[in-house]
C-alpha cells in the first residue's frame, strides 16, 4: 500500500470571476521512501494538490476526491485529527522560507513549539533536540545561532531551518514545494545535497513539486507532469527524460538550453499558460500542442497505463509523439 | 570589428550608515562592483553571471547611468559616460536602453501598452506627430509578438511573458545600440522563457544590437553569450567566450559555479563530479583581504590573502583573476 495514495482529487476556488479549477481529476501515489517529483508550470495545480491533501486550501478553496495517508482520508480529517498529521507524518517545507517562519519570534520558540506539541517534551529538551537538527542540516555554530530571530539568517540558512524544522520529528512524508526556487545555484546544489542524505538517513519520502527539470533529474526515482491541473505523462524519471510520452513533456525538455550542448536555437512551446477558469473542454494542452488532432479539443484524454510503470494522457499514439 | 562599450577599472560604491550612528560619523563603503575592465564589440553578447550580491545588477545600472561610478570609465563609442553631466549623458541615454527583471513591476500600471512604449519617443523625440507615433509603436509591437490591436490595454490585462514583450518594445523604440538585459527572463515559466530568449537573440541578429546579458541562470546565458564574465562579491574572477567558459574554465569559482547547475538528464545528472561550494557570500561590506573568494575556495593558499589576485591574460580573451588557475573539465563525467 502506498504511504500517500491521492484518489480523483478536484481542487476549486471560488472568485468573484466564477469557479476556478485548479487540479482537475488528480490520482497518484507515493511509497516509502519514494521520491516523487511533480513538475509544471505556475498554475499547472502542482501546489494546490500539496495544500489540499495537508488541508491548507485557502478559504475560497475546496478540494473533493480522496488523499489518504495510512489509509485514512485526509480531506475528511476535522482539524485536531490533521493537526496530529501535520509536522508529525507529513512536513512540509516551502519556496519562500522568510514568510514561512514567523518573523517576531525567535528560531529557538518556533523550533521547540513543534516538539513541545507533538512529542510533549519540555522546553529545554526541545530546544536541546532542535540544537541537534539544526547542528545536522550544518548552521553553524547553532547552539548560540538558535537564539535568534529569522531575518538574521540569509536565504539558503533559513530554508536550512525550515528543512530542521520539518524534521524534527522524523515525518515518514515531506512534501517540499519549490525549495531551491529563490536560491542561488551554489546554494540550491547545498539544499538538494542536504535533502539526498535525509532521504538515505532516514528513509523518508519526498514529494519534491518543482519547476525546474535539471533538479529533478539528479534526485527524483519518478516523475509526474502536470499541465491544467492534469496529470500529463507518470513514469520512472529516467524513462520520462529520455523517452517523454507526451508532446507537452517533450516540449519543455527542449526549451530549457543545455549547459552541456550547444543548442542553436531553443524549440518553444507556443502561447502562454491557461487560463484555469476557462480550460478547454478537451485536453487542457491541446491550444498549444505542436502535434493537436481534430478531436483533440473535443475529448479529454483518459489517464492511461502503458510500458513499464508509465502513465500518460494524450489521444496520440505513443509512437506517434515527436 | 568595432568596440561599442570599453569599461576600464569601474567601482561603484554605496554609502551605508551603521545603524545607531552619529549623523556626523562618516558612513561605511560597500564596494558594490570593484575595479571591472572588459570590452564589448559591437553586435556581440556579453553575459553576466555571479550569485545574488555578486554586483551584476549594479553594474548594468551603473553603465546605464541610474547608480553613480565611483571610478574609472565607461567609453561607449569614444564618449566616457562616467565623466559625463546627467545633461549631456542623456543625448547618449537613447543609445543604451535596459529590460529588467519583474515584467510587471517595470511598467506604469496607469499608463496603456501604446503609451508605455511610446514615452522614450516622447522624451527623445518630442517632435514626432501623433499618427506616426502611434504607427512605430505598433510595426514594433508586432515585430516582439504582439498583437496591434490590444495598444489601448493595461499591463495588467497580459501575461507576464507579454508584459516582458512590452518591456522589450520600449527598450527598443529608440532604436538604441546597445541594449542591457537584467535578469530578463528568471521570472518567466520554463515554456515562456524559450520564446522571449528566441525573441532576444532574432532581434539582436536582425537590428545589430549589441546586447549585456545578466542572469543568474548559467544555461541561458550560456546559450545567448558570445563572451561570459563570472563576477563574485563585485569582481570579476574570469572572462572567456561562452564555450570555453562552460566547459574548460579556469578559475575555481567558476568551476564550482558550473558544477553546480543542474541539467536534465537523469543518467548524467547521477554520474556528474560535484565539488559542492561550502558556506554562502561574504558581507559586501567587508569582504575578505586579497582574492575575495579565498574564503570558500578550495585551492586557497596563505597567500591569498595578500594582494589581490591579477586578471590574468590568458590569450584569446580567456582572462583569469587566479594565480593557481588550472583548466577543469568541469561537465566530465567520472566512469
Amino acid at each position: 500500500m502506498s504511504l500517500l495514495e491521492i484518489d480523483n482529487m478536484r481542487v476549486t476556488f471560488t472568485t468573484a470571476d466564477g469557479d476556478v479549477n485548479a487540479v482537475n481529476g488528480v490520482s497518484f501515489g507515493i511509497d516509502a521512501g519514494e521520491t516523487l517529483a511533480v513538475v509544471g508550470e505556475s498554475g499547472s495545480g502542482k501546489s494546490q494538490t500539496a495544500f489540499a491533501a495537508m488541508g491548507l486550501l485557502a478559504k475560497n478553496g475546496r478540494a473533493t476526491g480522496e488523499a489518504r495517508f495510512d489509509g485514512k482520508d485526509l480531506l475528511k480529517m476535522s482539524l485536531p485529527e490533521i493537526n496530529k498529521i501535520r509536522s508529525k507524518e507529513i512536513a512540509m517545507i516551502f519556496q519562500d522560507p522568510m514568510t514561512s517562519l514567523n518573523p517576531y519570534i525567535r528560531i529557538s520558540e518556533q523550533m521547540a513549539e513543534v516538539l513541545m506539541l507533538h512529542k510533549g517534551m519540555s522546553k529545554s529538551d526541545a530546544i536541546a533536540d532542535s540544537v541537534k537538527m539544526l547542528d545536522a542540516v550544518k548552521i553553524p555554530d547553532a547552539r548560540n545561532r538558535i537564539r535568534s530571530f529569522p531575518h538574521e539568517f540569509s536565504g539558503g540558512m533559513r530554508q536550512r531551518i525550515m528543512i530542521a524544522m520539518s524534521l524534527l520529528c522524523q515525518p515518514r512524508l515531506l512534501i517540499a514545494d519549490e525549495p531551491t526556487t529563490a536560491l542561488d545555484v551554489t546554494v540550491q546544489a547545498q539544499i538538494m545535497q542536504l535533502l539526498g542524505e535525509i532521504r538515505d538517513e532516514f528513509g523518508t519520502a519526498i514529494i519534491l513539486i518543482t519547476h525546474d527539470l535539471g533538479v529533478v533529474a539528479g534526485f527524483c526515482d519518478r516523475t509526474l507532469v502536470l499541465y491544467g491541473g492534469q496529470i500529463m505523462e507518470d513514469g520512472p524519471t529516467q524513462t520520462v527524460f529520455d523517452n517523454p510520452s507526451h508532446p507537452y513533456t517533450r516540449g519543455l525538455l527542449k526549451a530549457v538550453p543545455r549547459l552541456d550542448r550547444a543548442d542553436a536555437e531553443l524549440l518553444t512551446i507556443a502561447g502562454e499558460p491557461p487560463d484555469m477558469s476557462r480550460l478547454p473542454q478537451g485536453c487542457p494542452f491541446s491550444p498549444r500542442c505542436a502535434q493537436v488532432q481534430n478531436t483533440c479539443a473535443s475529448l479529454r484524454p483518459e489517464l492511461q497505463g502503458f510500458g513499464a510503470d508509465r502513465r500518460r494522457a494524450c489521444l496520440l499514439p505513443v509512437e506517434e509523439v515527436a | 570589428m568595432s568596440t561599442i562599450l570599453s569599461v576600464r577599472d569601474l567601482s561603484v560604491t554605496f554609502d551605508v550608515r551603521r545603524p545607531g550612528s552619529w549623523p556626523w560619523t562618516p558612513p561605511n563603503k560597500l564596494h558594490a562592483v570593484s575595479q571591472m575592465s572588459f570590452d564589448l564589440q559591437a553586435g556581440q553578447c556579453l553575459g553576466v553571471v555571479g550569485e545574488s550580491g555578486s554586483g551584476k545588477s549594479t553594474l548594468a545600472r551603473a553603465i546605464v547611468g541610474t547608480v553613480p561610478s565611483a571610478g574609472g570609465v565607461i567609453d561607449f563609442e569614444g564618449h566616457d559616460l562616467a565623466a559625463m553631466s546627467p545633461a549631456q549623458r542623456r543625448v547618449h541615454r537613447r543609445d543604451v536602453q535596459m529590460i529588467f527583471q519583474d515584467p510587471l513591476a517595470a511598467l506604469n500600471p496607469r499608463m496603456t501598452v501604446g503609451e508605455i512604449i511610446a514615452e522614450p519617443l516622447v522624451t527623445h523625440e518630442p517632435g514626432t506627430s501623433r499618427t506616426e507615433r502611434k504607427k512605430r509603436v505598433q510595426e514594433l509591437m508586432e515585430r516582439v509578438g504582439l498583437l496591434p490591436n490590444l495598444i489601448n490595454r493595461y499591463p495588467h490585462e497580459f501575461s507576464g511573458g507579454q508584459c516582458q514583450r512590452i518591456g522589450i518594445a520600449r527598450a527598443l523604440i529608440m532604436k538604441p545600440k546597445l541594449l542591457i538585459c537584467d535578469e530578463p527572463v528568471s521570472a518567466l515559466d520554463v515554456s515562456v522563457q524559450a520564446q522571449v530568449v528566441n525573441l532576444l537573440m532574432e532581434l539582436q541578429r536582425d537590428m545589430g544590437l549589441s546586447m549585456i546579458f545578466i542572469a543568474h541562470d548559467l544555461s541561458v546565458v550560456k546559450h545567448i553569450s558570445d563572451q561570459i564574465i563570472v563576477m563574485y562579491l563585485g569582481r570579476q574572477m574570469e572572462m572567456a567566450d561562452a564555450v570555453t567558459l562552460t566547459t574548460r574554465p579556469e578559475h575555481p569559482y567558476s568551476q564550482a559555479l558550473i558544477s553546480s547547475v543542474p541539467i536534465p538528464d537523469p543518467a548524467l545528472e547521477k554520474a556528474r563530479e560535484r565539488p559542492i561550494l561550502e558556506g554562502e557570500l561574504p558581507s559586501p561590506l567587508a569582504p575578505p583581504s586579497g582574492c575575495v573568494f579565498r574564503t570558500r575556495c578550495p585551492k586557497a593558499q596563505a597567500s591569498c590573502a595578500g594582494d589581490l589576485p591579477v586578471f590574468k591574460d590568458l590569450g584569446q580573451g580567456h582572462f583569469v583573476a587566479c594565480p593557481f588557475h588550472a583548466a577543469q573539465d568541469v561537465l566530465a563525467v567520472t566512469a
